[in-house]
């Protein structure tokens, strides 16, 4: 009898991800104040956001719009009816003690997302699906600076800022599709170069206009209960949500195997000790007691206004990395780089609408322009002296071989910095490549004529000169002489 | 029939902290003002749809148009207390 040692238990972890997007129209969602970032406190405030008495929401228009359209992305279905809610909460930082929100007739439903998840080892991707349960619209809080401590435990009391409240939001939800913090990473990317392909909101992290909280639990494989679920918030970068999400796995994975209890608790992700801490622990379910707004009516989207939502679609990123791959023959990595960013892949495109090669416009932008802009962080891809058009021609001038690789980089240094024309700088400094073949003879003959020395070397076995004489030729004709018809031209010479 | 712990809870809910003779007054004004209602339940409802609103109008929205608010200081001022460009609220005690 042999006595082995139990199988180890392997576990798999269930995450779902609340995305929310805030919106860039210029008004909040139910008033005409002002969405900017940054303003001096309660500036962007009025009665409506405020809450006071005898005031009437109205529904943005844009924000409707914005939100449909991002329902579609995301492979939504958009209801025919749908309605706001108040949503109860007592808290400082929302002035009407409700929040305006939608609860069980959300503008959008039933949705997926086809994520694309690049592994750097063998340089190829694989796809997953992550279902979207639902997308509704709502409006922010306002921003509270706690006085008399730095944190709220220590203070004494809270000064409040309403400038974001009333600053219209999209709540993404997912389906607890993910299982690890790669695709929850990639979910929340994907989710942000769709807003901003859709031009509906800037996803930008830092200032809070994309915030990720992450619902985890983990369990054995094959288990079909949910274990204890924990909600993770205060992660600002992509690779925060993936590193907290990692943490938490391991966490709570030695916390089942040493035999302790989960609580259902919210944690907080701690970018400088890089570990999620407890916040509160959750006494049952939250009572928001929902129902419906009474100050605003129903929604009914026509099937006119959907089409003409849905014809206003741009290609979306998923589909340009397959164009990219499948049409232009762009390995995977450059798909990804290029459609990554926006402005990226419109400068890609205007570069190759204008006639550039995809591959050697992709090598171009993703090589000497990235770097160019990683020096000058001012500056994006949108804003280059050097126009779309102009890497077009350059990259033409390479290609029918009018100047060879090194006088382009050459000529890119100056375009990067003053733009202009390609083609005009060549002309006026002279830096067309000699591919004529007579008048490479007449400068290699006039080289071997200079180099008697080298030449007897040559002609007695040392055939490691070849590259002396065609260096020579280069120096001749400062750099203009076609490498390759110069080699040729060369080793006829000396072997002739 | 609502009883003193749902006026507690709700209370909680509101952040409001009251007193054992405020909790029996609110159970009784609270009741009172149901019965009040419970006066609609004498009315056969069983084909008619739930409303909402008074007024049945879909899709009402506005123009995304910029107006700033022209007396924010109006608005600061009618709160119970301000510092400079703040609203200033007491201790914050809980979380969720």
């Amino acid at each position: 009898m042999t006595a082995s040692a139990p199988a180890k238990t392997q576990y798999e972890a269930v995450i779902g991800l609340e995305t929310h997007c805030q919106l860039n129209t210029n008004t909040k969602i139910f008033s005409p104040s002002s969405t900017k970032f940054g303003e001096p406190p309660n500036t962007l405030i009025d009665p409506v956001c405020m809450g006071l008495p005898g005031t009437l929401p109205v529904l943005n228009q844009a924000v409707l719009e914005s939100s449909v359209k991002m329902g579609l992305a995301l492979n939504c279905e958009i209801a025919p009816y749908s309605k706001f809610d108040r949503k109860q909460y007592f808290y400082p930082d929302l002035p009407k003690n409700y929040q305006i929100s939608q609860f069980d007739l959300p503008i959008a439903e039933h949705g997926f997302l086809n994520i694309e998840l690049y592994d750097k080892e063998t340089g190829t991707a694989t796809h997953k699906r992550i279902g979207v349960t639902r997308l509704h619209m709502e409006e922010d809080a306002g921003k509270l600076v706690h006085g008399g401590g730095e944190r709220l435990s220590g203070s004494t009391y809270s000064l409040v800022d309403y400038n974001r409240a009333g600053v219209p939001l999209m709540e993404i939800v997912s389906e607890p599709d993910i299982r690890t913090g790669q695709e929850a990473a990639e979910y929340a990317q994907e989710i942000r170069r769709i807003v901003r392909y859709l031009g509906v909101g800037d996803g930008n992290m830092q200032e809070g206009s994309l915030r990720c909280d992450v619902n985890i639990s983990v369990r054995p494989v094959g288990q079909k209960e949910f274990g204890t679920k924990v909600e993770i918030k205060n992660m600002n970068s992509f690779s925060a949500i993936q590193r907290a999400i990692e943490y938490e796995i391991e966490r709570q994975i030695a916390a089942v195997e040493a035999g302790e209890k989960l609580v259902q608790e919210t944690r907080l992700w701690e970018e400088g000790s890089q570990r999620t801490i407890s916040m509160r622990k959750k006494e049952g379910a939250s009572d928001y007691r929902y129902f419906p707004e009474p100050d605003l009516g129903p929604i009914e989207v026509s099937a006119a206004q959907l089409a003409d939502w849905r014809s206003q679609l741009p290609e979306l990123p998923a589909q340009k990395r397959q164009r990219y791959t499948t049409d232009l023959g762009l390995s995977v990595y450059d798909a990804r780089v290029l459609t990554n960013d926006r402005a990226t892949m419109e400068y890609f495109e205007a570069a190759i609408a204008a006639g550039a090669s995809a591959k050697l416009a992709a090598n171009w932008i993703m090589g000497d322009l990235s770097a160019y802009l990683n020096n000058n962080t001012d500056l994006s891809m949108g804003d280059l002296p050097l126009k779309p058009d102009s890497l077009a021609e350059l990259i033409g001038l390479i290609e029918d071989r009018t100047i060879s690789n090194a006088a382009a980089k050459n000529i890119l240094q100056e375009l990067l910095t003053q733009g202009g024309s390609a083609k005009a700088i060549v002309k006026r400094d002279g830096l067309g490549q000699i591919s004529d073949t007579g008048a490479l003879e007449t400068a290699i003959d006039e080289v071997l004529i200079e180099n008697p020395k080298e030449l007897e070397q040559y002609r007695g076995g040392k055939t490691k000169l070849l590259g002396f004489f065609v260096g020579q030729v280069m120096k001749k004709t400062g750099g203009r002489a076609d490498p390759k018809l110069t080699n040729q031209l060369v080793s006829k010479k000396l072997n002739g | 029939m609502i009883d003193r712990e749902q006026v507690r809870k709700v209370a909680h809910l509101a952040r409001l902290e009251l007193s054992t003779a405020e909790e029996e007054m609110f159970t009784t004004q609270l009741n009172g003002i149901l019965d009040y209602f419970e006066q609609l339940s004498e009315l056969d409802v069983t084909n008619v749809e739930p409303t909402f609103r008074a007024i049945d109008a879909s899709n009402i929205t506005r123009q995304d148009v910029l107006e700033t608010h022209s007396d924010r200081e109006a608005i600061l001022e009618s709160a119970p207390d301000r510092d400079g460009e703040f609203f200033k609220v007491p201790q914050i005690i809980a979380t969720d």
